[in-house]
């Protein structure tokens, strides 16, 4: 599933991004029946509609993003030259579950071991996030929060659950928030979709647990292409969370996922995600809310992984008085290219928007902030804040902020600030002084940086942030 | 569309140096070559690309000749064969009417009127050594000295097109020099009038500053009647030379159903100082690409600017600081106020190249929505790729809250007359920064000018 990265790439780059692929080796038994092939064409589609028994009406779907994923081009006028580097047609684009690389915890790089001992991950979670275990076993913490769920009418299940089961509830905002020719990566996942979540949480309900992604038993949870849809019907609540802090182990090196949420009226969503593949990944993502009357949308979002990021989390405020955020930390080592921000469409008066955006460039990592503020014609009241602020840490760091915001009329209000700075000498000496290493005396500063956007993270993932940042910090100055 | 304006390939003449004509033919080979922006072009993101179809407008043929009992003058063509003199269209414009039309400072070292690109008017009280004079005279006279500073840097703001089209075109316009040492107290001042219905031109400013010389240029631009469309693709050049101090000023007052394309570059050695002014009054739409180059530590660059859009008036900026030294400053402010139907677009980016440590530079826009069907897009951006730097941009869009209408109410101003107060307020905070009254005023005049015609369309 991996391929060669382009030979264009420098050495150092090259070493930065690679794991070691030979103990992460694996084979795809070969067993025509289950297995897509490589690249992608209406076969690949056809097979995986077959193998998923999706209705005519998702065949035609499929199909008709195809079209268009091939049509479009790549955005290379705007976003990184990089993803001329990944080759479509070296990709395989469905794995059914028989056919999920099986790999011994011997074979799991001992730098990720090491970073699993140092984050304190339990014994089990290691060996599925290793990709040792197709699934974590999670069925007693799990068959409680079912149990309660069930009672409330939540349905929690996976897309392909939920659009054979639930297909009244999923159908009418499938694809409508994110629509197919949105980009060429929303396309390329209508057509090849498989894995994610599908949850509805019925009028009223306020879970006060989140909901994690891998409660979810027999799920392809971290797949390559996941399609999440969440609704959440008038006055619900929910947060839900994805990722881990951990490293994912992936040996996939495209993934393009695509999140909409749904919230009615007086709804609450929280999604939060932490994400942290490995550095040969790249990670091109659609993510986008819809805030009906008085409803909240709130993206959280960190990211640490990957090689090539492309996010920018959007919420459309379409009832009066919605409400959108996005709270994005992203952290970008050498070899990597966190390419976040976030898009804020208001729809109708008096919607109020919010985005704060931390980015801390590592080594000659580069971080880039692009943002989308837009507030048309006849709407009125509506206010947005954007504020995104970068830290270098080496000299050859890099850091590029790219917002872009239109107002249309009276009785707006919109601000955007940005900042690029570093850590003070000052600082680290006053650190230094007390006893600290270089190295800590960073971390501490990195952290305090980014300190009051870790406190809007659930608590053990804010601790997790802390030990990762630590670890990011380890060699990057001295 | 490839051409979008129709005119021929300039026809060159033999008084003018060679390394002129080849850098026109090579410019005018490039103009052919280069696709005209379209639509998804992130450099003309929010544009409106139809402002690009310039079908139509065509050369000046040249201005009458000047009467017998009009001021002084000089007439380049005479000299250079560029123009021949063929009165035409500007007969409504005798030059003499616009030379007294030029209005402008009390005190200036210089002051110059072109009309169509001629040089019709000239008078100086320079210090000795100053170079102030037509281009068109400066490239046969002082050639070498002006292939040392023309069109130097590249245009990377959009319009690498229409500068391509400006560097075949240009004809005439202005060039200052300013020798090690010499400092200029009081203005050079330059009239540019566009008259006749249609006419393109393509006014050339370039400025270049000695070791530890000083001086400030201030260019009005304006068309001759309020109804004819004219066209103006200019540039302006202008280097400042280590330890100088150049400002210069444009104001642009064209009529309303004018187009204009102002491509601004800048480059500041060590230790110059250099401040950009430009007020946006005029024309149905206007482009101005700035572009400050700090090339030497202790380097400093202003970009300040005042747009006053109303009725449907579009004004589209597009700003670079280029940090290629360590150790510089550049700080931008750019003003919006937006009446009816109008629209602003300001992009701008500062961008720091490797090794250029120890960098501040900060960028700021401020849109004042003063009606419920304008609209302002901005695109504050930062590049950095150095360390130990200070950099910010800031961007704000908004309106007049209504406390501060009802404070100034309950003092007995009207609700209108309140708001153009504040307006006014936040324009001139910008001009503070110019730090020469008299300059300050002569800008004042131009603002109050267009809030009276908005005052007028409105009541």
């Amino acid at each position: 599933m991996s391929y060669q990265p382009s030979a264009t790439l420098d050495a150092e780059t090259h070493d930065a991004i690679s794991v070691d692929r030979s103990k992460g080796d694996f084979t795809f038994p070969e067993r025509n029946k289950l297995d897509a092939g490589r690249g992608l064409t209406d076969k690949t589609v056809d097979y995986i509609c077959d193998v998923k028994n999706d209705p005519p009406w998702l065949r035609e779907f499929r199909h008709k993003a195809l079209k268009v994923f091939l049509e479009k081009p790549l955005p290379t006028h705007w976003a990184s030259k990089d993803l001329e580097n990944i080759n479509f047609d070296e990709i395989r684009y469905y794995l059914s579950d028989g056919e999920k690389p099986k790999r011994s915890w011997d074979d799991v790089p001992d730098d990720i071991k090491r970073t699993f001992d140092r984050l304190g991950i339990p014994q089990q979670e290691r060996a599925f996030l290793a990709g040792v275990e197709a699934q974590y076993d999670s069925e007693a913490a799990y068959s409680n929060v079912k149990e309660e769920l069930t009672k409330q009418g939540v349905i929690f299940v996976n897309s392909t659950e939920g659009l054979h089961q639930h297909e009244e509830v999923f159908r009418p905002w499938f694809g409508k928030v994110i629509p197919t020719s949105d980009n060429k990566f929303s396309a390329l996942n209508s057509a090849v979709f498989s894995g994610g979540s599908f949850i509805y949480i019925p009028k009223g309900v306020k879970l006060k647990q989140p909901l994690q992604a891998y409660f979810r038993i027999n799920s392809e949870n971290f797949g390559q292409f996941e399609r999440t849809l969440i609704i959440a019907d008038e006055g619900a609540e929910l947060m839900y969370m994805e990722g881990c802090t951990a490293p994912k182990f992936e040996t996939a090196t495209l993934h393009s996922a695509v999140v909409e949420l749904v919230a009615l009226k007086g709804a609450k969503i929280q999604y939060v995600t932490v994400q942290n593949w490995s550095s040969n990944v790249f990670n091109l993502v659609t993510k986008r809310g819809l805030a009906m009357e008085d409803a909240e949308v709130r993206w959280i979002d960190c990211n640490i992984g990957s090689r090539l990021t492309i996010k920018y989390p959007g919420v459309i405020m379409k009832g009066r008085r919605a409400r959108g955020e996005v709270i994005s930390i992203a952290l970008a080592n050498t070899g990597q290219h966190q390419d976040t921000g976030a898009k804020m469409i208001h729809a109708a008066d008096e919607t109020t928007s919010n985005i704060v955006s931390k980015s801390i460039s590592v080594g000659k990592g580069r971080a880039t902030y692009r943002g989308q503020v837009h507030i048309p014609k006849h709407l009125k009241g509506c206010k947005n804040n954007t504020e995104c602020d970068a830290l270098l840490i080496n000299t050859n760091s890099r850091t590029d902020t790219y917002p872009a915001i239109t107002v249309k009329g009276n009785r707006h209000s919109t601000q955007h600030e940005a900042s690029v700075s570093q850590v003070s000498e000052d600082m680290l000496f006053y650190l230094m002084q007390r006893g600290l290493n270089q190295g800590q005396a960073m971390s501490l500063a990195v952290n305090g940086f980014i300190n009051d956007l870790v406190r809007e993270f659930p608590m053990e993932y804010s601790v997790e942030l802390k030990r990762l940042i630590d670890l990011e910090m380890e060699g990057s100055v001295g | 569309m490839n051409s979008p304006v129709p005119v021929p390939a300039p026809t060159t003449s033999a008084a003018l140096p060679a390394w002129f004509t080849t850098r026109q033919q090579a410019a005018w080979s490039r103009y052919l070559a280069i696709p005209t922006p379209k639509r998804g072009d992130e450099m003309w993101r929010f544009s409106n690309i139809k402002q690009l179809d310039f079908t139509g407008f065509s050369r000046s043929t040249g201005v009458p000749p000047v009467r017998e009992d009009g001021p002084t003058s000089l007439s380049p063509h005479e000299t250079t064969g560029i123009l021949p003199v063929v009165p035409d269209r500007q007969d409504a414009y005798p030059p003499a009417d616009l030379i007294a039309r030029s209005s402008g400072l009390e005190d200036t070292a210089a002051k110059l009127i072109f009309v169509n690109e001629t040089l019709v008017h000239s008078q100086s009280s320079l210090p000795a050594g100053v170079l102030c004079l037509s281009l068109a005279e400066a490239l046969v006279s002082h050639s070498a000295l002006v292939e040392a500073h023309f069109m130097k840097q590249e245009t990377r703001l959009g319009s690498a097109k229409f500068a391509a089209l400006h560097e075949a075109s240009v004809a005439n316009g202005m060039f200052v020099h300013v020798p090690d040492d010499v400092e200029i107290a009081h203005p050079i001042e330059i009239h540019h009038w566009l008259a006749g219905s249609n006419t393109v031109i393509f006014p050339h400013t370039l400025v270049v500053t000695g070791r530890h010389a000083k001086v400030r240029v201030v260019e009005m631009f304006r068309s001759a009647g309020d109804l004819q469309p004219g066209l103006a693709i200019t540039f302006n050049d202008l280097a400042a030379g280590p330890g100088s101090r150049l400002d210069y000023v444009a104001i642009q007052a064209f009529n309303e159903v004018s187009r204009v394309i102002q491509i601004n570059e800048t480059s500041a050695a060590r230790d110059a100082t250099t401040t950009g002014f430009v007020l946006n009054t005029g024309a149905a739409w206007a482009r101005n690409e700035s572009l400050s180059r700090l090339e030497g530590p202790g380097a400093r660059s202003d970009m300040l600017s005042v747009s006053i859009a109303a009725h449907a008036q579009e004004y589209d900026q597009r700003t670079f600081q280029h940090h290629v030294s360590p150790g510089a400053f550049s700080d931008l402010l750019y003003k919006n106020l937006l009446y009816d139907f109008a629209g602003t677009i300001f992009s701008g980016l500062i961008s720091v190249d490797e090794g250029a440590h120890h960098t501040d530079a900060y960028q700021t826009c401020r849109n004042l929505l003063m009606s419920d069907t304008c609209e302002a897009n901005s695109m504050p951006g930062l590049e950095i790729n150095a360390d130990q730097v200070k950099c910010s941009h800031g961007s704000t869009s908004s309106q007049i809250s209504e406390e501060e209408i009802f404070y100034l109410r309950a003092r007995g101003i009207d609700s209108a007359a309140a708001r153009q107060l504040i307006a006014r307020g936040f324009s001139i905070e910008v001009l503070a920064r110019l730090g020469d009254e008299p300059l300050e005023s002569l800008v004042i005049g131009f603002m109050d000018a267009k809030f009276a015609s908005i005052a007028k369309a409105n009541n």
